[in-house]
This record gives structure tokens, sequence and C-alpha cells, in this order.
């Protein structure tokens, strides 16, 4: 589990990013961070790796203090994705993914063996271990980066909007793949996302940020949709709330119960994939 | 010229072949030499000034008022204090180089993508790491485009010291002027321009070996 207990952050030029969090993130689900830009979503998710420290409060991952361990070991073992890609352009597919292993001190030849055996895992044809980032698609590259997130079989995943970068189909497949994914590899997922839909379709739990950096709203896809909390987090959901809820249920409905997020233990958690909006 | 003296004499090239190879190493020793002093201290300046944002301006008024600095002046200058060595010529001709390579090590290290800068943090690089296997490969093509330039310009520059005595093919122009002929600085002249050009050649092979990513 990932706690934040009273976790504020306010950046030298005053910026208050995130303001007194509370929230716990279980382990083993995915929890998706929504909202619009700059309430803060990245700025939390970057405190969990130390990547941004917190001015108070406290974050913890299975009760132990983050800031208690040293910050660039405590990222060895903490997978991420970033916005946009950020794969190393100088390295190739093969040499990105088995970044972390390297770190972490496997010989070359062992972690080379793991990111050529997760090349397959995420999607990607193995002959592409061999090209460099730039002559990759853009969904190739997103891949290539959850691929390097997960090469060192880190517990927890952190990820900021990574298939914001890729056309509404491209992305479609994306989500399916990662959820095909989780359900084998059960991680405790952070994810950020500024869309709701993919919040709706991917989270366990949402917890919806509002300008501010506070949480306005944490709770299950179903329980976001059907009783929004008056204000922020309906005007949030927007006018096309109806539909999603209609849409949503309708899907669930088509899914057998377990098979999805938002249900409890999802060993199958696929079907949500070929919804018709896919 | 002297009446009926040809251009060139061939007799006399072939007849010197000797010396152009000895001025030759003598020019590439002067020419060089400043090139590697010069990496050795722009890099960790550029990355000091990348680093420290502060830095970089009066760092980079100093260089440019040195490479307005005329060559000769320079030379005579240390020529009182290193006297007839190759150090006269290479001591200038380093600070030449590093006016053209702090920019360039500095321009490199800022163009590295920011994403790529925050997911090598994310990854869990220390930050000496991180700037030796992720920030500086990066950097390298702008680094190297000032390689080039820098030796380019210094294998012409050499011929200056001729003036004082340390020029390398810079010599068979101070002598050819001398004599009133102009075989030597025909041959002074192509020497020079067939070693910038080869050089050229091999900085842009060395960098194809270095960043294969670039290819396209
Ligand atoms: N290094 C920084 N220094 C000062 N202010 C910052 C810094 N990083 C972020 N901020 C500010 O903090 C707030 C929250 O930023 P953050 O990046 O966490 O938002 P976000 O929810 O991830 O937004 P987006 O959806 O656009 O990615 C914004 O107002 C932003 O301008
Ligand atoms: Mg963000």
């Amino acid at each position: 589990m990932i706690s934040f207990k009273g976790v504020t952050k306010r950046y030298a030029d005053g910026t208050v990013a995130v303001d007194g969090l509370d929230l716990e993130l279980a382990t083993g689900e995915i929890t998706v961070f929504v909202g619009p830009s700059g309430c803060g979503k990245t700025t939390t998710l970057r405190m969990i790796n130390r990547m941004v420290e917190p001015t108070s409060g406290v974050i913890a991952i299975d009760g132990v203090d983050v800031t208690t361990r040293p910050a660039a070991e405590l990222r060895r073992g903490i997978g991420y994705v970033i916005q946009q890609g950020g794969l190393f352009p100088h390295r190739t597919v093969l040499d990105n993914v088995a970044t972390v292993p390297l770190l972490l001190g496997w010989d070359k030849k062992k972690a080379r063996e793991r990111a050529r055996e997760l090349l397959p895992r995420v999607g990607l044809d193995a002959a592409l271990g061999a090209r460099y980032p730039h002559q990759l698609s853009g969904g190739q590259q997103q891949r290539v980066g959850v691929a390097r997130a997960l090469a060192a079989d880190p517990p927890v995943l952190l990820m900021d909007e990574p298939f914001s970068a890729v056309d509404p189909v491209v992305r479609a497949g994306l989500q399916e793949e990662f959820l095909r994914l989780q359900a084998e590899l059960h991680k405790t997922i952070v994810f950020v996302t500024h869309d709701i839909d993919e919040a709706v379709r991917l989270g366990h739990r949402i917890a919806v940020f509002a300008k501010g950096g506070h949480v306005a709203q944490y709770a299950t896809p179903r329980e976001l949709l059907a009783a929004p909390e008056p204000g922020f987090v309906t005007e949030f959901l927007g006018g096309e709330r109806g539909l999603r809820k209609l849409r949503f249920f309708a899907e669930l409905d088509a899914t057998p119960e377990a098979a999805r997020p938002g249900s409890g233990e999802a060993p199958g958690a696929t079907a949500l994939g070929e919804a018709p909006d896919a | 010229m002297p009446e009926g003296e040809p251009l060139v004499r061939w007799d006399w090239i072939a007849s010197h072949i000797e010396l152009f190879g000895d001025l030759t190493v003598e020019h590439l020793k002067l020419s060089l030499l400043p090139i590697l002093f010069g990496l050795l201290i722009a890099v960790p300046l550029g990355v000091l000034c990348a680093r420290w944002g502060w830095l970089y301006p009066p760092v980079l008024t100093i260089a440019n008022i040195l490479y307005a600095v005329p060559s000769l002046a320079l030379f005579l200058v240390l020529l009182d204090f290193t006297g007839l060595t190759i150090w006269t010529v290479v001591i200038p001709l380093t600070l030449y180089t590093l006016s053209v390579l702090v920019p360039n090590v500095v321009d490199g290290l800022r163009q590295v993508p920011e994403q790529t800068r925050q997911a090598a943090v994310a990854m869990g690089y220390t930050p000496l790491r991180r700037l030796v296997a992720v920030e500086l490969p990066i950097a390298v093509p702008v680094i190297m485009a000032g390689v080039r330039v820098a030796t380019v310009s210094n294998i012409s520059l050499v011929s200056v010291g001729a003036l004082i005595g340390i020029g390398g093919l810079g010599r068979l122009f101070k002598d050819g002027f001398d004599l009133q002929f102009t075989t030597p600085v025909f041959a002074g002249i192509v020497l020079i321009i067939a070693l910038a050009v080869l050089f050229d050649f091999a900085l842009v092979l060395l960098q194809r070996l270095l960043t294969p990513w670039t290819a396209r």
C-alpha cells in the first residue's frame, strides 16, 4: 500500500501544487489520478519516487517512509513510465529496456535477455530490439517505455499519461494490452491521465484532482459515475456524464463481473478493450 | 619571382619529401594537441556552466575576448615565457579551441530533452552516472561539430607560428617568401588543405562510430 498523510508540496516560487493530501492506494490495484492540467497529478506521482520532495507530510510504501531510503536506490525499485516516452535516443530499444537491470548490477547478458523476453509481452516484435527510438512509431515508443518500467519487475509502477501522445485507436489498443498485462502481473499501479474515459476504463479507484492540488473525490469508477460530488467533479465529468454512465454499465453487463477493474479481483481484465467505443 | 622560373619545381618537391614529412608531423602535433587539451578542459568547464547557469555568461565573455586576440600577438607574448617550445603555439591554440568547444559542450548538454533527463532520474541514475551515461553521449554530435571547426581552424592557424619559428608546414610559406621561391608555398598550401580535409573526414567517420543512433 502507498499512503499519503498530510502531504503538501509548495514549489520554490510559492506555487502550491499539492495541498494537504491524504490518500491510500491499494496494493495490486490500478489507482488513477485524473484532473485538469496543472492540478498537481505529476507532482503527486513524483513524490512517491522522490523526484519531488514534499514540503510537509509523509509518503510511505508498505509502511516505510520513502524519504528514509536513498533516492536512486528507491527509484530503481519503482517502475516509471514518463509522459511522452522519454526514451534514451542514443540507446537501442533493447538497451533502453535493460536500463534498470543494468543499474541494479545485473550482468549485461542477463539484462539483455530479460529485455528480449519483455518485448513480446508488451506487444513488440523482437526484431525491433535493435532499432533506435526515433525509428519507432509513437505507439511502439510507448510500449518500449512500459517495457523499460517493467524490466526489473518492480512491485510498484508509476505511469504519467503513458498513452496520451498517440491517436485514439492506438490508445485503445494500448489500454487493452495494459489491462491484460496487469491481470498477469498484479502490480500496484498509479496511473495519471486527464482523460476521464481512460480513468474509468482502467482504474480500480479514481482520485479526481481539482485545481489547487487537492482531491475532490476518491472512489471506484462505478461510484464516481453514479454519485459524483456536486460541483467540481460533476462539472469535470461534463455534459457527457449520462452517456458515460450508460456506456460504463452497458460494458459492465457485457462483461463477467470478476473480469474488470472496479469490481474486486480482476484475473482476465481484458473485455473492456473490446467495448464498442474502443 | 626570378625570370624563367616555373611556378612549381617538381624536382625540388621530389627532393624534399622528407622535409614535408617532418613538417607535417610537427604541424599535426601543434594543431591536434590543443584539441586534446581543449576537450579535457572544455568538457568539465561546460558541464559546470550547464549546471550553474550564472557561470556561463562570464565564461562565454572571456572565451569570446580570447578568440578576438590575434594569434600572432599571443604567440609573441608567450615567447617570453615558453621560448621556442611547442607550448608557445599549443597554449594559444588551446585557448582558441576552448572558446569554440565550451559553448558547444553547453549547447549540447542543454539540448538533451528534458523528458530524457527526467526519465534518467526516474530510472534511478545518480547525477554523475546520468551525466556520463546519458547526457554527455546525447551531447556528442554537438560537441563533435565544435571539434571539427576547431580542428580545421587549428590546422590553418598553426602556420602563423612560422613567423616566430614554430609553425609546422607554415615554415614553407616563410621560406618561400624569404627566398622568393613559389614551390614551397604551393606545397605548403596543398598539404595544409589536404590535412584539413583529411581530418575533417576522419572526424565525420569517428562521429558515425560514436553516435550510430544519428544515422538516418
Ligand atoms: N518545478 C516546478 N516549479 C514550480 N512550479 C511547478 C513546478 N512543477 C510544477 N509546478 C506547478 O505546480 C502545479 C502542478 O503541476 P503538475 O505538473 O503536478 O500538474 P499536472 O496535474 O501533472 O498537470 P498536467 O496535466 O498538465 O501534466 C502547476 O501549477 C505547475 O505550474
Ligand atoms: Mg503532468
